[in-house]
C-alpha cells in the first residue's frame, strides 16, 4: 500500500516535471529562428504570402501565444509532438522508429558499464594503495576525461580500419535470407562497438564510486567484527562489503543513465546508428526545430520514467531504505 | 597558504595536472605571436602528414591548413569557454544555493524544486537545443554550458551553507544586527570557499568536454577554430588522415586530465575530509 502511495506520488511529480518540459520547450520553439509558416512554405517551393497565410491558420500559428501553448500541450497529450516539414512526417512517428536503437544502444552500455565498472572498483579496492589499485584509477581517470566523440572515433580507427574486426557503421548488414540467430549476432557485432564506447565513460565514474563506496563501508564496525571472527579477507570483501557498497552506486547508476541518452548523440552520430541521437543529429544539421525540440522532450521523459523505475526497483529491493520527499 | 602548498604537491599527479595546464595556458596566450597567420589559412598542400615538412611539425588538414596553428588557437577557445562558462555556472549557482540554504523552509524547497529540474532535464541534449535555438556563437555556447552546469554548484553551496548556519558564529552575528545579506556575503560564504573551487575546477575539465562535443556536432562558434571542430571536420577522412582526428582529440584528453588532477589535488589539500564526499 505504501509502495503504491510512493509511486502516485512519484508519478505525479513526473508528469508535473514533464509538464514544466513541454512549457520549457514551447518557449523554444518560439525563439527558434525564422517564422515556421514561411520555412513550411520555403519548403514547398511557394513564397506566395496568401499560401503563407493560409498556413499560419491551418497550423494555428495566428491564435494567441496563450492558446498556442494550450493546443501544444493537449497535443502532447494526444502524444502528437508537430510536424516535422524536412522529413514530412509527424515527428512522434520520427521518434517512435528510432527509439527501440536507442533504447537496444543505452541498455546494453548501461549494463556493460555497470558491470565492468562495479568489478574494477571492487577489485581496485580490494587491492587499495598498491599497484592493481593504481593501475585501474589511473584508468578509470583517463576514460573520465576522453571525449565521447573522440573515443568513438579511435574505436573505428582501430578496431575496423585498422584490424577490420568489427563493423564500424549501421545496425545491420546481412539481408532478408539469413535466419533470426544469424540476424541476432549480426546486430550484436554491430551493437559492440557504439555500446562499449557510449559505455566507457560512465564505467570510469561507477570504478570511482564503487571504489570510494567499498573503502568507505570497509572502514564501518561490523568490517572489524569479522575480521575479529576469523574470516578470511577474500569472503569479507565479497560477501558483506561489496553487498553494502553496491546499493548506493546502483541508485546513483540508475540516476545517471538518463544522461546515457545524451551521450548516444555523440555515438549514434559516429557509428551512423539508426537511433534517436542520430535523429537528433540530422535535425540538427537540418535546421529541423520541430524534430530536435520533439526528441529532446522524449529524452527527457525518457529519463523521468528511469528515474521513477530506479526509485521503485531500490525501494523494493532495499526496505531499509526510507522514501523522502 | 604554505601548509596549502606543501599538502597540494605532496600529490604528484596534481602537480603534473598543474604544469599542464600551465603550458597549455601559456600556448593559449602566445598562439598569436607563435602563429601569426589565422589558422583559418591555407598555407601547405592539403593531407601533409605530420613530421614531413619541419615548418609544418603536425602536418594540415584537409584544406591544407596548419594543424598545430589550429591547436594553439584551439586551447584558446577551450580554456575562454571553460572558465567564463564556470564562472557564470558559480554566478548563478552559488546565489542560489546559499539563498536556499540559509532561509530553509519554502526558499528551501521551491529553489530546489526549481535545481532538481534542471538536473533532471539530460544536459546533453539540453546544451545542444540551447546552442542550436540561439544559434551557436561565443555567448550561446557559454551560457548552455552555464545552464546545464549551475544545479551542482547550488546543491553543494546548499549543504555547506545549512551546515554553517547553526554554528554559533553565525548566531553571534545575527544578535549583532547584521542584515541577512551581509551575514551570507561576510560571514557564511568565505567559510565554504574550498569546496566551491574544487568543484569549480572540475567543472572547467567537463565545460571543455562539453564545449568540444558542441563543436564536434557543428554547433561551435564558426568564427573560432576549436579542438571539437577539428575532429568533426576530420571524421569523413580517418581512413585516410588519421591524424587529423587524433592530434586534437589528444588536445583535448591531455587537458581535461590534467585539469581533473588538479582539482583532486585541490580537494586533498584544501579539505581532505568533505572533498572526497563531494568527488
Amino acid at each position: 500500500m505504501q509502495t503504491f502511495r510512493f509511486l502516485l506520488s512519484r508519478l505525479a511529480k513526473g508528469i508535473l516535471v514533464v509538464l514544466a518540459i513541454v512549457v520549457f520547450d514551447f518557449v523554444l520553439i518560439h525563439l527558434a529562428p525564422g517564422d515556421p509558416a514561411a520555412v513550411m512554405a520555403g519548403e514547398s517551393g511557394a513564397t506566395d504570402e496568401a499560401f503563407v497565410q493560409q498556413l499560419r491558420t491551418k497550423f494555428g500559428l495566428d491564435q494567441p501565444i496563450l492558446t498556442q501553448l494550450g493546443l501544444y500541450l493537449w497535443g502532447v497529450v494526444r502524444l502528437d509532438l508537430g510536424f516535422s516539414y524536412r522529413q514530412q512526417m509527424p515527428v512522434i512517428d520520427l521518434v517512435m522508429d528510432r527509439l527501440p536503437a536507442t533504447l537496444l544502444l543505452t541498455g546494453a552500455a548501461f549494463l556493460f558499464s555497470l558491470t565492468v565498472g562495479v568489478a574494477a572498483g571492487a577489485w581496485a579496492a580490494a587491492h587499495k594503495g598498491k599497484p592493481l589499485d593504481r593501475l585501474i584509477t589511473t584508468i578509470a581517470l583517463v576514460f573520465y576525461a576522453t571525449p565521447l566523440f573522440w573515443m568513438a572515433l579511435m574505436a573505428v580507427l582501430v578496431f575496423s580500419v585498422w584490424l577490420g574486426w568489427l563493423p564500424a557503421f549501421g545496425l545491420r548488414e546481412v539481408g532478408g535470407e539469413a535466419n533470426f540467430w544469424e540476424r541476432v549476432l549480426d546486430v550484436a557485432r554491430h551493437l559492440v562497438l557504439p555500446a562499449v564506447t557510449l559505455g566507457l565513460f560512465f564505467t570510469a565514474v561507477y570504478v570511482r564510486m564503487t571504489r570510494a563506496s567499498m573503502i568507505e563501508v570497509g572502514r564501518q564496525d561490523f568490517v572489524k567484527t569479522l575480521r575479529a571472527k576469523g574470516l578470511s579477507e577474500r569472503v569479507i570483501q565479497r560477501r558483506h562489503v561489496l553487498r553494502n557498497a553496491v546499493l548506493p552506486v546502483v541508485t546513483l547508476a540508475g540516476v545517471q543513465a538518463g544522461q546515457m541518452v545524451g551521450g548516444a548523440v555523440m555515438t549514434e552520430t559516429v557509428f551512423a546508428w539508426p537511433g534517436i541521437g542520430r535523429l537528433m543529429y540530422e535535425a540538427l544539421l537540418q535546421r529541423d526545430y520541430n524534430l530536435l525540440l520533439g526528441v529532446f522532450v522524449v529524452c527527457a521523459a525518457m529519463v523521468v520514467v528511469f528515474n521513477i523505475l530506479t526509485d521503485l526497483v531500490y525501494r523494493l529491493v532495499d526496505p531499509r531504505i526510507e522514501v523522502s520527499s | 597558504m604554505k601548509g596549502f602548498w606543501s599538502r597540494f604537491c605532496r600529490h604528484k599527479a596534481a602537480v603534473v595536472g598543474l604544469i599542464v595546464v600551465a603550458l597549455v595556458l601559456i600556448i593559449a596566450l602566445i598562439a598569436p605571436l607563435l602563429y601569426p597567420v589565422s589558422p583559418w589559412k591555407m598555407v601547405q598542400r592539403p593531407f601533409l602528414p605530420p613530421f614531413a615538412n619541419p615548418n609544418f611539425p603536425l602536418g594540415t588538414d584537409t584544406l591544407g591548413r596548419n594543424v598545430a596553428s589550429g591547436l594553439a588557437y584551439g586551447a584558446r577557445v577551450s580554456l575562454l569557454i571553460g572558465t567564463v562558462s564556470t564562472l557564470v555556472a558559480l554566478a548563478v549557482g552559488v546565489p542560489i544555493g546559499a539563498l536556499a540554504g540559509y532561509f530553509g523552509g519554502w526558499v528551501d524547497d521551491l529553489l530546489m524544486r526549481f535545481t532538481e529540474f534542471f538536473q533532471t532535464v539530460p544536459s546533453f541534449a539540453l546544451a545542444i537545443v540551447l546552442v542550436a535555438i540561439f544559434q551557436p556563437s561565443l555567448v550561446s555556447i557559454i551560457i548552455a554550458i552555464a545552464i546545464v552546469g549551475w544545479p551542482p554548484v547550488a546543491r553543494l553551496v546548499r549543504g555547506e551553507v545549512m551546515a554553517q548556519r547553526k554554528r554559533e558564529y553565525v548566531e553571534a552575528a545575527i544578535l549583532a544586527g547584521q542584515s541577512d545579506l551581509t551575514i551570507i556575503t561576510r560571514q557564511i560564504l568565505p567559510n565554504v570557499v574550498s569546496p566551491i573551487v574544487v568543484l569549480a575546477s572540475l567543472m572547467v575539465a567537463s565545460a571543455i568536454l562539453l564545449e568540444s562535443s558542441l563543436s564536434f556536432l557543428g554547433l561551435g562558434d564558426p568564427s573560432v577554430m576549436s579542438w571539437g571542430y577539428m575532429v568533426g571536420a576530420a571524421r569523413t577522412v580517418v581512413r585516410q588522415a588519421w591524424w587529423l582526428s587524433v592530434l586534437p582529440g589528444v588536445a583535448i584528453l591531455i587537458s581535461v586530465l590534467a585539469l581533473n588532477l588538479v582539482g583532486e589535488g585541490l580537494a586533498e589539500a584544501l579539505d581532505p575530509r568533505s572533498a572526497r564526499d563531494a568527488a
